[in-house]
């Protein structure tokens, strides 16, 4: 059992608001065998300058501190691989600094930046992150990966990420989800929606229309997944430049809010502790009273089903950005759906379903763009870039790349992006004759949870449109 | 890698606290141009081929234990923390709550009498470097009077969740690695034990 002190609990407060200006991505690929990881950086931070019609000289004029997040240097054979690209974006002498949280190594890059500007050691930072998975091939890249896990308990059995990160998986199957043909079939829903929204997405490496049975007769990974279950391995960049109020409207006409937070936990899920549900603001002990009577095997707390570094992640969030209840305060969710049971065990981290019950965000069709129930808009969106599965997962750039979609959703810009042409053709592609308008609208707000592995590592940011902050939202 | 290379591979040895190396820790293979289809120079490989030197510390205990088929653990015994009594597998130097240095605990007997299989998973895939055999039946393993689920891998039989398992050690040969412990479903003959392990 394990607690926590009130001094720990304290809801983070930033010294004054801090707003996004703008952010940038390059396309991404499974690889680039003809470009240097620079000038994806570089792509990226151009989008960012033209989503605000400034050129980059302009933008970078802005930037007093700069976060790059990469999170494997193994990959890439370069150490100081952050200061490489700060030279090639011509950003020095300003200070610089890498940050590196597994998979969550986007969300907390810009973690960072946020706290420079609402400390008031900075007006204006950049977070930019990027990953290069193409280096080596597939056997090497899973062994890299695996040293993410612990080098002497994890890593020597089998070399392969997947194993450490499936375990929970079975259990939340059979716990949870209980080994229902049913629950599959949900699963597989999550996997057709991402991928078909990332066909819509220029930025997209692995957009596809695919059906439930397509994703069922994909090859298993490690029962009850599948190929088509899994998220992508990329290649690609992503940027947000965020400022303080005086600064951010100088900057843009409408900066968005923005709150982050994060959380941690074990990086060998072997070292979980039972504890109490740490509660978010919508629910109370009731919730999960008789939770281990309708779900058997699900006595232990976070056991091997709860991310409780998502579940803090939001705790804090939640709090900072006046959030009662996400399914009603927020517009849409950018999560980080690494395997379609992992996002439906998010659902319930995040608040957006309790604990046990994260497939009926799916199965009621709250989680569409579109409710393919009822033919009208979902309540919750979720994924409309196509997330980890349809989009990318370009590990350093995949938190930044959420938010960046968000915020041209709640900028009500989503279709000038990604229904342009010109972007289409310019990354080699033909838009579909077929290709639909994603934009969630009304959209205000947004959440993106960027998360790392078995769940070492998440952070939750929050988006805004500050004509419509919540009551309750703190600078 | 050649035959000579592989006899003469780097080996540590450690003597007044000094690494002392014997042998060849890399070997260095030229580079090689990447063109694409049209004969556009795109890049070059660079290989490497390198030996890591790695302690244990002081968890270099529980994988000596290993090979010795002994399980060990560690307990925290500081009267002043929160959570004494507390017994850990994986094997942990210090105390998560007092970060007092832990006394190391034989846990064998307890793993033998009731561990059980808490979840489980069969992985077809496999990484670089991988050692065991596919596909990998990765088990976390809860033994009895224990805070944590030890992560393993079960060497017969097909996983389930709550099945009883026993653990069996690379007694013969062993790598001093997490690899030395693996788990058998409980009454499991001797005779059915893979090469070079033992109860």
């Amino acid at each position: 059992m394990i607690k926590f002190s009130k001094q720990q609990l304290k809801i983070p407060k930033m010294m004054r608001p801090v707003y996004l200006v703008t952010g940038g991505m390059s396309e991404f690929r499974r690889a680039f065998p003809e470009k240097r990881t620079e000038e994806l950086c570089v792509e990226a931070l151009t989008m960012a300058a033209e989503m605000i019609n400034m050129s980059p000289a302009e933008l970078k004029s802005y930037i007093h501190t700069c976060y790059y997040g990469h999170f494997a240097d193994h990959f890439g054979d370069q150490l100081l691989g952050e200061s490489v690209i700060h030279d090639r974006l011509g950003l020095d002498p300003l200070g610089n600094i890498g940050v590196k949280t597994g998979g969550a190594t986007g969300g907390s890059t810009l973690w960072e930046a946020v706290k420079a500007v609402a400390s008031g050691y900075s007006d204006c930072a950049l977070a930019l992150g990027w990953e290069r998975m193409d280096e080596v091939p597939t056997d090497e890249g899973n062994h890299l990966i695996s040293c993410a896990a612990d080098k002497d308990w994890e890593t020597p059995l089998g070399h392969i990420y997947t194993g450490y990160y499936a375990v929970m998986a079975q259990k939340y199957w059979q716990v949870y989800g209980k080994s229902e043909d049913s629950f599959r079939k949900t699963m597989a829903e999550i996997a057709v929606k991402n991928r078909g929204y990332a066909y819509h997405n220029p930025f997209a490496q692995g957009g596809m229309k695919i059906t439930v049975e397509d994703v069922l007769k994909s090859p298993v990974v490690a029962y009850p997944l599948r190929a088509l279950d899994a998220c992508l391995m990329s290649v690609g960049s992503a940027c947000c430049i965020v400022a303080d109020e005086k600064t951010a409207f100088k900057m843009c006409k409408n900066p968005l809010l923005v709150y982050v937070a994060a959380g941690t936990h074990t990086l060998r899920p072997a070292d979980r502790r039972d504890m109490e549900i740490p509660l978010l603001p919508n629910e109370t002990k009731n919730t999960y009273k008789d939770l281990d009577k309708r779900f058997p095997g699900g006595e232990l707390y976070p056991g091997f089903t709860g991310f409780l570094a998502a579940r803090m992640a939001c705790y804090y969030a939640y709090r900072m950005a006046g959030v009662y209840d996400p399914c009603e305060d927020l517009d849409l969710v950018e999560l980080h759906d690494a395997f379609t049971i992992s996002d439906i065990q998010s659902y319930e981290d995040v608040g957006i379903r309790p604990y046990g019950e994260g497939r009926t965000y799916v199965e009621s069709g709250d989680c569409y763009v579109t409710n393919p129930k009822t033919g009208k808009p979902g309540k919750l969106p979720a994924n409309p870039s196509g997330g980890l599965i349809g989009c990318m997962h370009a590990v350093g750039a995949t938190g930044l790349m959420q938010v960046c979609e968000l915020m041209l959703q709640i900028w009500g810009r989503h279709a000038e992006v990604h229904g342009d042409a010109k972007r289409w053709k310019s990354f080699g592609k033909t838009k579909p004759k077929d290709w639909k308008d994603l934009q969630v609208k009304g959209a205000k707000r947004g959440l993106a949870i960027s998360h790392a592995g078995v769940g070492s590592h998440v952070t939750a940011t929050i988006l805004v449109d500050p004509k419509h902050q919540l009551k309750g939202g703190k600078a | 890698m050649s035959c000579a290379h592989e006899q003469n591979r780097g080996k540590a040895s450690v003597d007044n606290n000094r690494y002392k190396l014997k042998g060849e820790f890399h070997v260095a293979y030229p580079n090689t141009p990447i063109f694409n289809k049209q004969g556009k120079l795109c890049g070059v490989t660079n290989p490497r081929d390198m030996t890591y030197i790695h302690s244990y510390g002081a968890e270099a205990p529980f994988f000596e234990g290993l090979s010795k088929g002994v399980l060990k653990g560690t307990k925290c015994e500081n009267p002043d923390c929160e959570y004494k009594g507390s017994v850990y597998i994986p094997f942990r130097i210090y105390c998560p709550d007092c970060l007092k240095k832990m006394k190391i605990v034989d846990l064998t007997a307890a793993a033998k009498k009731t561990a059980f299989i808490y979840t489980y998973m069969v992985c077809e895939r496999s990484g670089a470097f991988n050692t065991l055999d596919k596909p990998i039946k990765f088990i976390n393993v809860k033994i009895e009077g224990t805070s944590t689920i030890l992560m393993s891998y079960l060497h017969l039989g097909e996983p389930s969740i709550g099945m009883r398992v026993v653990p069996i050690f690379r007694t013969k040969n062993p790598t001093y690695t997490i690899t030395d412990l693996s788990w058998v479903p409980q009454g499991t003959p001797k005779s059915k034990l893979p090469k070079g392990f033992s109860f």
